[in-house]
């Protein structure tokens, strides 16, 4: 969507390059043409093995029941409701991309959003697979859903924030994939239109629902993009402000928390452009994109980092400082004994947590590091094993220590099931991103056309822009800046 | 539906499309539609569309979704299966508040969505005429739809100097129909013989 009228000059290009219309999508289409690369089938088999793992583990799991999993009576929610909150947190950066940034009418998001929104459906993805196969008789997941029933007529539980997590989630995934695919019909006309071979002429056609680009449709589809935007926005948020829920209304010292929502939003927002950090570092590289997922791009998502990271850390001193203030012994038990004391049983991951997330992004306050792709890449990975932490600290050390001594869980540690449902669970997400890089177009082909001419390189600087546009950056500066 | 006469003038540069568009609708022709790669913003004005009500709908879904999620819990918790959680009221509307908020969101979308896709005819095995292959990478193709009254060549004479790169008359079926991509072009009516 073009929503860009007038770019400053001072402003990076978006995309490099001296692209016209056409360039722009032989770059972008090419390597779906083409046979993947070496690189590609690795990955690819790497990913698919993982996923199998994961799938034998989740079969121990429904035959054997979830004991078998290292949970117990104190801790009950273990490694796998840690998993499901760090995915739906990564899933969180796709729809903000795609959405708030799109009313924030920033112009980088196109280069990033149709990558970013898939990492975020295949993340969800993941995330759901977690309480789904917690529930242990899996085949009665469809106890969840509100429907009239044979039990006397026996309705879920509308006042339980469990409940309204399967609302959130399973509406956060339908409305994505909506978003996400009306954004691709009219890529997938580009390439049906261009296809050579009878198969992909076939595949595409059907994909692309017929899509001819004539303006009327592009009216609606601007219309219809826009609202999504502004639907996506507000449940963006309120996903995981739902997800914390689970933790905040209970009564639990340490999830007993009003700070949660803003706190999970903000860590989502952070872990979440991590991921996206990672992949489009890897994917840029891999199918040569360079030109348009550029340095800025990247700049971009590390100042997001640096601004959520510093948010977070914000939170955990507000926890500690509420924790002391409150002057409540069991908040003081949980917050300086059970966590931020470093010796004891699971202190290492709070002060993990906090080199992580807080500690190590402020490197991103200086614009060389925040443009040096392998600071970038090492952050990205680094900042999603802090998320991990923090999910961990949050869930299993809040209760790993109950109220009772006798019923202490000092010495909790996963099964190999359990860590090869996690296994499996980015089996799933990277055979999806594979399969993703290979069939679609990773880019949004029409955003990036609708940019280039006011974000272009070739249109920068030449001699369609007016002469105040020509002006150097200091002599601009002489002369309009007051 | 039916064959119709089309002259088809393909654009590669927007700024030339904007003073054609205005030509061909000033002369008086009709303009069945203008394809282009990606949005073009004003170009609905242009062509005289009128803006769509796409998001009233999405309002009246949403509403929908609203009254739905609120009136069912009410129902379910106040008359048909009262029961006290948490000490809470029967009718406990913070509670109800995110699932209300998320049916309203999703009623929204899934149906904005639908009533697009129907609108726009888009749907898989759904097929239309392309005027141009390139219409959907980089050229901006205006076609022109000749009614009986239409003298084609003068018409043709008149995209001389709108700055086209490409210029032809075809004869093609207007609408939608069922069909493969990777098929020729088959109309379901084209062979259709009237019985009475």
């Amino acid at each position: 969507m073009s929503s860009l009228k007038y770019e400053s000059q001072l402003r990076e290009p978006l995309v490099k390059g001296s692209k016209d219309y056409h360039q722009i999508t032989e770059d972008i289409v090419q390597p779906i043409e083409i046979k993947p690369g070496k690189l590609w089938y690795i990955g690819f088999y790497i990913a698919v093995t993982l996923l199998l793992f994961g799938v034998w583990s989740i079969y121990n799991d429904v035959v054997y029941g979830i004991g078998q999993w290292n949970l117990n009576k104190t801790v009950g929610w273990g490694w796998d409701i840690t998993n499901f909150v760090w995915w739906v947190g990564i899933g969180h950066a796709g729809t903000l991309i795609s959405a708030i940034l799109l009313l924030f009418r920033q112009g980088w998001r196109t280069g990033v959003n149709r990558a970013a929104e898939a990492m975020t459906i295949f993340a969800v993805m993941c995330a759901g697979q977690f309480p789904i196969w917690h529930m242990g008789r899996v085949w009665n997941a469809f106890f969840v859903l509100p429907y009239p029933n044979t039990r006397g007529s026996l309705w879920p539980n509308f006042d339980s924030p469990l409940l309204w997590d399967v609302f959130a989630i399973s509406t956060y995934f339908t409305v994505s994939v909506l978003f996400w695919y009306t954004g691709l019909l009219p890529d997938f006309a580009t390439i049906r239109d261009r296809a050579k071979t009878k198969l992909r002429k076939l595949l595409y056609g059907i994909a692309s629902f017929g899509w001819t680009g004539s303006t009327k449709h592009w009216q609606r589809h601007e219309a219809l993009s826009l609202v999504l935007a502004g639907l996506s926005t507000p449940l963006v948020l309120s996903v995981h402000t739902i997800v914390s829920f689970d933790f905040a209304t209970s009564v639990i010292p340490g999830w007993h928390t009003t700070i949660f929502p803003p706190y999970f939003v903000a860590g989502a927002v952070f872990s979440g452009f991590a991921m996206v950090n990672s992949l489009l570092i890897i994917v840029r590289k891999m199918m040569n994109l360079q030109d348009y997922v550029t340095i800025g791009h990247i700049e971009a998502m590390n100042k997001v980092i640096v601004l959520t990271g510093s948010i977070v850390g914000i939170a955990y001193l507000s926890e500690l400082f509420v924790a002391w203030y409150s002057d409540n012994r069991y908040e003081g038990y949980e917050f300086f004994y059970n966590r931020a004391n470093l010796y004891s049983s699971l202190g290492w991951s709070y002060w993990g947590m906090i080199a992580c997330n807080v500690l190590s992004p402020q490197i991103f306050w200086f614009r060389k590091m925040r443009r040096n792709l392998f600071v970038t890449f090492f952050m990205s990975i680094i900042v999603n094993i802090g998320m991990w932490f923090e999910r961990f600290v949050i869930i299993v050390a809040s209760i790993y220590r109950d109220y009772i001594p006798s019923a202490w869980s000092v010495y909790y540690h996963p099964t190999v099931w359990e860590i090869g449902f996690y296994c499996g669970t980015f089996g799933l997400f990277f055979t999806c991103f594979f399969l993703f890089s290979k069939y679609f177009p990773v880019i949004a082909i029409a955003e990036i056309k609708s940019i280039a001419k006011v974000s272009g390189d070739n249109f920068k600087w030449s001699d369609k822009t007016t002469e105040i546009e020509q002006l150097e950056p200091e002599a601009f500066a002489h002369e309009y800046a007051h | 539906m039916a064959k119709k006469k089309f002259v088809v003038a393909s654009f590669d540069d927007e700024e030339n499309l904007f003073p054609a568009v205005h030509a061909v609708r000033k002369a008086g022709y009709k303009i069945h539609d203008v394809y282009t790669p990606f949005p073009i913003h004003g170009l609905d004005h242009a062509l005289g569309l009128r803006e769509t009500s796409l998001h009233t709908a999405g309002f009246i879904y949403g509403i929908t979704g609203t009254s739905t999620a609120l009136g069912c819990m009410t129902w379910i918790f106040t008359s048909d299966w009262p029961q006290i959680y948490d000490g809470k009221p029967h009718f406990a509307l913070p509670a109800f508040v995110p699932i209300t908020f998320e049916l309203t969101v999703l009623f929204a979308a899934v149906g904005m969505v639908m009533t697009f896709c129907w609108l726009c005819q888009l749907a898989p095995f759904v097929k239309k005429h392309i005027f141009h292959p390139r219409q959907t990478d980089d050229l901006f193709v205006m076609a022109v739809e000749c009614t009986p009254s239409t003298n084609v060549e003068e018409l043709k004479d008149f995209f001389k100097d709108k700055g086209t790169v490409h210029l032809e008359q075809q004869e093609a079926e207007a609408g939608w129909w069922w069909g493969r991509f990777d098929r020729e072009q088959q109309i379901i009516n084209e062979n259709a013989v009237e019985v009475l």
